[in-house]
């Protein structure tokens, strides 16, 4: 059984279809790619998946259970987490802090925790803290972990993003465009970060990303989206000799064959 | 002397209170227990008052300042407290400590009526049903025969601490002042723990902290009823203070000025709230020689921080 099913999902704004029919599935353990040009619908895709869109229709299996009508924060507690391809960390708070909230859906101290201290919250807190501290030890940014956040340079942001969502301790992670403002050598440690994720961590990884370089490098599956819905999927080589693909990145020659 | 030199030294003088915070906290607190032997009921009664708005300040500035919701009907809660211990009191003939946990109960419960269904609103619409809460309320208590209409209540019992009658004014400046330091303490831990945590995260990033699995409606609800307890129990004690509560006390203005109170403050700022309610309390006391035109100037000050300090009167944390 596949560990992510997605089953013809469509989604639509008023008018304009998103997300039309599509359909694709993750096996455990793997490391896909979803990827399209600009506009084919990958992070409204991203977002169904996670529960900030309803598709109108279609399902979403994951480990077997409908995603459909959960809230996100309950399918972060279900082991899919995800980063955002606009930067959306915590900015006021150290970066330990905003690793942090990813352990917040895996702990339970409430109120009275808080007020009474009994040792049960201590020992829950110091948990939280060694979680978050491997987790930023394991991006490589343990160093900065009491600065603010919004003082890191945007790279080292990037791998905090990280960092928090490898906290909720996820079985499928979701990158979007991970390498988006990153340097060579940054690219670099990416693609093997993503390869330690899979291989010590044993987390699969769905990967929305635009540069195709990266993307052929770790990419075990691709599936191609435009407009919304699947025109291709395969292995690297199948994908980058596909010519629907070559046709919706590079337009249609003019007399070629139809 | 330019304002970086203020600056500095201001910092200068809270460095020098971080290394000895706890001898002052001692001596502070000493002198704050000495008080009333001292001193006579009018400045007693004044900072009883400073106390109680101390309380109610740091309620709210749990649903403002942590949680980030603009609460324009706190005193509702407040009222809910107040009510609670005058009607028990003095038509059921409870105990007055007795009424203490049913208040809490019912703030609870004024807190999910209000929380509800609306913390999914974006704030500013939050703030427009929180405001219309809060005159519900009011207006409730105005026309309820068992409130006592627009007359309000009577005759509240006085409680009874190990058989003394709390009756004379320096009890109760004990009672709030105990109080307030147990606000203060609870507002210091919750500020601290994964629920201060994800308070911060929803108010900094509601998506993101959705995403990272903190349920946002959960934890505002929560914000919501730790504030609404807090001003429910200040209320339970006003009403035993007063012994005579009505519908006047808790109006609009009331809710504006425990919010001016933390936002002068500054929100999220323990020492800043405290700060800040007592400002709200000691400023029209000082400048009562000037009459009716206290609140022309006590406006205009806050017009003024609002316009250069925004964040608040009290400094932001080093990082």
């Amino acid at each position: 059984m596949a560990l992510l099913d997605i089953k013809k999902i469509s989604l639509s704004f008023g008018g304009l279809t998103v997300i039309d029919n599509l359909s694709f599935g993750i096996e455990e353990h793997a490391i896909a790619s979803l990827i399209g040009p600009n506009g084919a619908g990958k992070t409204s895709v991203f977002n169904c998946l996670t529960g900030f869109y309803r598709p109108d229709s279609g399902d979403i299996l994951f480990q077997g259970h409908s995603l459909m009508k959960k809230n996100p924060h309950k399918i972060t507690q279900g082991g899919m987490a995800r980063t955002f391809q606009n930067l959306r960390l915590f900015k006021n708070m150290t970066v330990l802090e905003n690793v942090m909230s990813g352990m917040h859906c895996r702990t339970t101290a409430g109120v009275w925790g808080a007020l009474v201290h009994p040792g049960s919250q201590k020992r829950e807190e110091r948990h939280i803290r060694d979680v978050s501290e491997k987790c930023l030890d394991f991006v490589g940014i343990l160093d900065a972990k009491d600065r603010p956040a919004s003082s890191l340079p945007y790279g080292d942001q990037r791998r905090v993003e990280w960092a928090r969502a490898l906290a909720t301790q996820p079985r499928l992670l979701l990158f979007d465009e991970p390498a988006a403002g990153l340097n060579y050598d940054e690219k670099d440690r990416l693609i093997q970060l993503i390869g330690r994720i899979r291989n010590e961590l044993g987390i699969t990884i769905l990967l929305i990303e635009h540069d195709m370089g990266l993307v052929m490098r770790v990419s075990e599956r691709i599936t191609v989206i435009d407009y919304g819905h699947k025109i291709a999927e395969g292995g690297a080589e199948e994908i980058q000799n596909n010519p629907k693909v070559i046709e919706a990145y590079l337009g249609k020659e003019e007399n070629g064959p139809a | 002397m330019t304002t970086d030199t203020l600056v500095s030294r201001t910092t200068g003088i809270l460095g020098l209170i971080e290394t000895h915070q706890k001898t002052l906290l001692v001596l502070f607190l000493a002198i704050l227990i000495g008080i009333p032997a001292y001193a006579n009921n009018y400045v007693l009664e004044v900072l009883a008052n400073t106390w109680f708005y101390v309380i109610l300040c740091l309620g709210l500035n749990i649903v403002v300042g942590y949680a980030g919701l603009l609460d324009l009907g706190y005193a509702a809660f407040f009222a809910v407290g107040a009510y609670t211990t005058g009607i028990l009191t003095s038509r059921f003939g409870f105990n007055f400590w007795l009424t203490i946990p049913v208040a809490m109960a019912f703030a609870t419960l004024a807190g999910v009526i209000i929380g509800g269904p609306t913390l999914r609103l974006r704030s500013d619409y939050l703030a427009i049903v929180t405001l219309g809460f809060g005159e519900i309320v009011r207006i409730a208590a105005r026309n309820l025969k068992i409130t006592g209409g627009a007359s309000g209540l009577i005759g509240i019992d006085r409680p009874h601490f190990f058989g003394t009658e709390l009756n004379q004014i320096s009890h109760y400046y004990f009672v709030f002042l105990a109080l307030a330091l147990l606000a203060i303490f609870a507002s210091y831990r919750l500020q601290h723990s994964r629920l201060g945590r994800a308070w911060q995260y929803v108010r900094e990033d509601e998506d993101a902290a959705e995403a990272m699995g903190i349920n946002r409606v959960a934890i505002k609800l929560y914000a919501y009823i730790i504030g609404a307890v807090f001003a429910g129990i200040a209320g339970c004690f006003y009403a035993a203070k007063m012994t005579a509560i009505s519908p006047e006390t808790f109006t609009f203005s009331q809710s504006i000025l425990i919010l001016l109170g933390v936002v002068f403050g500054g929100m999220g700022k323990i020492p800043g709230v405290v700060c800040g309610a007592g400002a709200l309390v000691l400023f029209p006391e000082v400048f009562r020689g000037i009459g009716s035109m206290r609140l022309l100037v006590f406006a205009v000050v806050m017009l003024l921080v609002m316009l250069y300090r925004p964040q608040g009167i009290w400094p932001a944390q080093k990082s």
